[in-house]
């Protein structure tokens, strides 16, 4: 059987099942009364027509970036996580608790161990679902659910009892030292002058795309990586070939919870300077529909953090601007979710038998 | 704790328990024919939405229930579209229809009542009003029966009731009748059902339909009969604890009641005591809140019994050729 070109794959297919989610969306926006075109004019003009624009845009895809990746990793084992929100809610605990409890003399020593930080408290929270799948055969999906309310659980406990500063009504963390801010796109050097002191993007953007260079090294170029792949494929011919399934799901788990809970280095550390109730903002579900535009390849899950940026940004401008809610955003991310994910095969199936007969065509002529 | 503050929180957990016990019984007829279902939270949420809208429009709490239970089974057509015709990934698809129903129902809740994406207070017809059982009044002075009959059983909107009857019904229909046989063959083992004649695909689309009725008849509840309208994200998370509490059950009706009651009434003690003072340690309000949710983990980790799903759970049941 002849198989269908890669490019079809990779670009045609998500591109057209994108096509369709912005119609529908578009079809809403009529249903409710308003212009369409205007609205994708304000969303360009809000999210990239300026510098200011820009700097959201890449600050929400840096955010976005880091969930999808943890989707997409998990995602070769054949693990579902769906459990990114309450990873990166424990990440930004673990962030916040190490930059309160040291006086940290330099952003950069402070971004390292806020990393770990992070990433620790993310994978911890990943860690007991993935035992749970891996020894005792509970779902993967329904855990990291019930996960992700009771990290919301804990982080409102957390703050209502024990982090909030006292005589102070707001539950939230104190303010984090003025040495342990990020520097943003307007500290940089030449660019620096062009984004003004507000954006909020900042030298996490350039760990995120580090860290899809270091997911693609994980998972093409390691063993651990080769048998991630292998046993997402196939359990049983993975266990065949001597791959131990609990080893598997608690690396591919751990990683996936620690990328998760790195997020809390942009939206914690870098722009909020302190730990409030519900920083992720959904980020991390998010990452469930850039993971599945990107195919769960790095490179895929890096553009289509950029395009869920500029959706949150212009999204959030298109509520400023014209009466449409800013909760067209999630209806776009259901749709893409649902026609990338879970209508795969509505256009997967005719536009392969297509390019099967056409390459059979071929082959006769 | 007097016996009128008992059976007050008892009453309050009935209320509170209803929209779980409907949507966990809707879960159960999808994934006990092999549909997994984590978009009930969505169903329910679409429903709320177009029965308060509805309702306020018309003034009638049956018309704002119609369109309810119509929102909540398009959102059924698009599962079922997903999972059976399609074959696709069932859990993305539920997701799918959880983000679709929150985003869908502000979009319109803003662009119909410009109130920030809430509907108008329900007054009068437009809810459904709490029915006084016959003898109810009569009785209220009768020691211990009286306060039990008139408050607890008494008093209740006619979707409690409804809710209730739905137990024995859904265990009569599932393990009493020649269709409940097939719906659980189909969840367990669609191939035998297949080579009988009959249609997988019918069986399973007639279940999820079910599941639409279902959960829209708890959403529709949540807004007109516990409150007076539509609020943005009503459903707060109780969709995931009815399936939480339908692994608790282990997809059996009858358990069903006791583990969504059990919710009910954990909500209901966390509402009225925020902390527990158990003397050595108190227990805050956030470990209430998450009893459920923690419970479920330590029921799926297999601590307290197995809950073990329908076997042909989340595959799509290819026809062989």
């Amino acid at each position: 059987m002849e198989k269908t070109p890669k490019w079809v794959d990779v670009a045609l297919i998500p591109l057209l099942n994108l096509l369709i989610a912005f119609v529908i969306s578009g079809i809403v926006v009529l249903l409710i009364g308003e212009d369409p075109i205007k609205a994708i004019k304000v969303m360009v003009s809000g999210a990239l027509g300026s510098p200011y624009g820009w700097g959201y845009t890449l600050y929400y895809a840096t955010n976005f970036i880091f969930t999808g990746l943890a989707v997409a990793v998990a995602y070769h084992a054949s693990q579902f996580n769906i459990g990114g929100e309450g990873q990166a809610t424990l990440g930004g605990l673990g962030v916040a608790l190490v930059l309160l409890a040291f006086p940290w003399p330099h952003w950069s020593i402070a971004l390292i161990a806020a990393m770990a930080g992070g990433a620790i408290f993310g994978a911890a929270w990943a860690a007991i679902p993935a035992y749970l799948q891996a020894k005792r055969g509970s779902h993967i999906v329904i855990t990291t659910i019930m996960f992700n309310f009771i990290g919301a659980a804990v982080l409102n406990y957390m703050l209502v009892n024990v982090l909030r500063p006292r005589g102070s009504m707001d539950p939230a963390t104190a303010r984090f030292g003025p040495a342990t801010h990020l520097p943003t796109f307007h500290d940089f050097p030449l660019v620096g002058q062009f984004f003004s002191k507000s954006v909020p993007a900042n030298v996490s953007f350039f760990v995120a795309i580090l860290a899809c260079y270091l997911v693609w090294v994980l998972i093409w170029r390691t063993k651990l990586g080769f048998e991630i792949r292998a046993f997402g494929r196939s359990e049983s011919a993975a266990r065949y070939a001597g791959i131990s399934p609990v080893k598997i799901v608690m690396a591919a788990m751990l990683i996936s919870g620690a990328l998760a809970g790195l997020m809390a280095i942009n939206n914690v550390m870098g722009e909020a300077h302190r730990l409030v109730l519900n920083s992720v903002e959904g980020a991390g579900f998010i990452g469930i529909a850039v993971a599945l535009m990107g195919r769960n390849h790095p490179f895929g899950v890096f553009l289509a953090a950029l395009l869920f940026g500029f959706l949150y940004q212009g999204g959030g401008e298109l509520a400023l601007e014209t009466t449409i809610p800013r909760e067209l955003i999630t209806v776009i991310q259901a749709l893409v979710i649902l026609f990338t994910g879970a209508f795969d095969n509505m256009l997967r199936a005719p536009i392969e038998s297509f390019f099967v007969a056409r390459a059979n065509a071929r082959k006769e002529a | 704790m007097d016996f009128g503050t008992i059976i007050e929180i008892l009453d309050s957990a009935v209320r509170l328990g209803t929209p779980l016990l409907l949507a966990c019984l809707a879960g159960l007829f999808s994934e006990r024919a092999g549909i997994f279902d984590i978009g009930l939270e969505g169903k329910m949420l679409m429903a709320a939405f177009f029965s308060g809208a509805v309702a306020a429009v018309t003034g009638n709490a049956w018309l704002g229930l119609l369109a309810g239970v119509a929102g909540s089974m398009s959102l059924a057509f698009v599962h079922g579209l997903a999972s059976i015709t399609f074959r696709g990934n069932q859990l993305i698809s539920g997701v799918a229809v959880n983000f679709l129903a929150s985003g869908f129902t502000v979009l319109i809740a803003q662009s119909w009542f410009q109130q920030g994406g809430r509907t108008p207070q329900l007054s009068g017809n437009g809810r459904f009003d709490p029915i006084t059982l016959p003898g109810a009044d009569a009785i209220k002075d009768v020691p211990f029966f009286g306060p039990i009959y008139s408050n607890l059983i008494s008093g209740h909107s006619i979707l409690v009731y409804v809710a209730f009857a739905m137990v024995p019904i859904t265990w009569w229909v599932l393990f009493r009748t020649r269709f409940g046989l097939r719906l659980r063959a189909v969840g367990e083992n669609p191939e035998s059902v297949d080579t009988a004649g009959i249609s997988v695909i019918r069986m399973r689309y007639t279940a999820v339909a079910i599941t639409g009725v279902l959960a829209g008849l708890g959403g529709v509840y949540l807004a007109t009969g516990l409150a007076a309208g539509f609020v943005k994200e009503m459903t707060a998370g109780r969709g995931y604890i009815a399936l939480a509490a339908l692994i608790f059950a282990k997809w059996r009706p009858v358990p069903a009641l006791g583990a969504t009651m059990l919710f009910g009434l954990l909500e209901a003690i966390s509402n009225r005591y925020p902390n527990i003072d158990l003397g050595v340690i108190t227990l805050p309000i956030q470990f209430m809140q998450a009893v459920p949710y923690i419970l479920t983990v330590i029921i799926l980790a297999g601590f307290i019994g197995k809950a073990i799903p329908p076997r042909a759970g989340g595959q799509p049941y290819v026809k062989e050729r």
